[in-house]
């Protein structure tokens, strides 16, 4: 029983409680930098770090922390861990920190990242926070993936990850590719067409749940 | 930058480079609080005051403080506490000198610590190097744009609301998809200027 709880606490960010799906927190980066593939990863790592770090120091000093001022101490300790974050981004992958590096500094302001330690770390054992902190993580990336691999896709008519990994699925150059989809408005259409879809899984599995009983 | 230049840069800041239909900037308010007409005027007025004040205090200090030390990189940590203070200040001052400003946007000045808008403006104008009559009108306009477009969307809301919207739609996804439709419109003016 025990060992299906931990699991529990990491399988439930990938689906159930889906920061982005579900719960829908942390729409701006979500919206902001999936226009490419290689972002999505870059920022899912990102934050994966910023969230496991902050989680975890949150649920050690969860004792010592006055409930008055909690909210200012995870800001700090979320900040801390962001700029640590730029920090490295800007010294192994300059082009693409130059590309976001606004909403990588943003992760301190990610409703995900405050919301996870108010929600979770400050109530929980530091490894079940990690453990949290990672299926919040992995189910944020999850999304990000899926959304830029459409945009991406539909928008250039190719994939390409750090210069190694391209595919070109635009020989003939088919008008069905159009630049439309890496533009803003896009961002919003397709984002609102996936939580749609995900709340009509959601409805139909509820559905033949009353059904079997 | 001459007087038409301040002019060309509040026309960007409002309509074309909006912070929430261009940037992304402060959706999470956008979405949460645009359901009410009077929610979002209210969020609207109290993020003006806060972006054009922050954005104001972190140049002054990035420049006065940050940049001549070399401690360049503690500059998310230094606006994200100025954001906070700022926050409080505001909200101690309005509720002892003009108490009916405070009980109209009370609700909504603690939210504005977490909105990315803020925090976003305030790094922008850096980037950006802007000079410090620059910085007070883009900041001013980048925060009446998000007025601007959380009202007009808003009053959008409270129509899709009284229609019959597939289920799966409803709520969050048909005003995303609603919001998408008003980025394309927005993104139009971007032809007025080149």
């Amino acid at each position: 029983m025990k060992d299906n709880s931990k699991l529990l606490n990491f399988t439930k960010g990938l689906w159930k409680e889906n920061p982005i799906l579900v719960t829908m927190l942390g729409l701006c980066p979500t919206l902001a930098i999936t226009y490419k593939v290689e972002n999505a990863l870059g920022m899912g790592l990102a934050v994966l770090f910023v969230l496991v770090m902050s989680n975890l120091i949150i649920s050690l000093i969860r004792h010592i922390v006055p409930d008055e001022i909690r909210i200012p101490i995870f800001i700090v300790v979320i900040a801390t861990f962001v700029s640590i974050v730029e920090m490295v981004m800007e010294a192994f992958v300059p082009d693409l920190f130059e590309r976001m590096s606004l909403f990588i500094s943003l992760i301190v302001v990610n409703c995900i990242i405050l919301g996870r330690a108010e929600a979770f770390a400050s109530k929980h054992n530091w490894l079940d926070s990690i453990l949290d902190a990672l299926g919040m993580a992995l189910g944020f990336t999850l999304v990000l993936i899926v959304i830029s691999l459409i945009r991406e896709v539909l928008g250039t008519g190719s994939i390409t990850i750090w210069g190694n990994l391209a595919i070109n699925f635009n020989k003939n150059n088919s008008p069905f590719f159009s630049n439309f989809f890496v533009s803003p408005p896009a961002a919003f259409i397709i984002l609102g067409l996936i939580l749609a879809g995900s709340k009509a899984i959601n409805a139909a599995k509820a559905a033949r749940e009353v059904k079997s009983k | 930058m001459t007087f038409g230049g301040l002019i060309v840069l509040a026309f960007n800041a409002i309509l074309i480079q909006n912070v929430i239909l261009n940037q992304f900037l402060g959706t999470c308010p956008f979405l949460g609080v645009s359901g009410k007409r009077q929610s979002a005027v209210g969020m609207g007025f109290a993020v003006i005051v806060v972006i054009t004040l922050s954005s104001l205090v972190s140049w002054g200090l990035y420049y006065a403080i940050l940049k001549p030390l070399g401690m360049t990189y503690m500059s998310t940590l230094v606006y994200i506490l100025v954001i906070a203070a700022l926050v409080q200040i505001i909200e101690m001052f309005l509720k002892k000198v003009i108490p009916s400003l405070y009980r109209a946007l009370g609700i909504y000045l603690p939210l504005i610590t977490t909105n990315c808008a803020v925090l976003g403006t305030a790094k922008t104008v850096i980037a950006r190097k802007f000079n410090f009559l620059e910085t007070l009108v883009y900041s001013f306009s980048i925060a009446v744009g998000f007025l601007f477009v959380i009202y007009i969307f808003s009053t959008l809301r409270s129509k899709i609301a009284r229609g019959d919207i597939p289920k799966a739609f409803q709520g969050i996804p048909i005003a995303l998809i609603t919001a998408g439709i008003l980025a394309m419109i927005f993104a139009k003016f971007g032809q007025l200027i080149i």
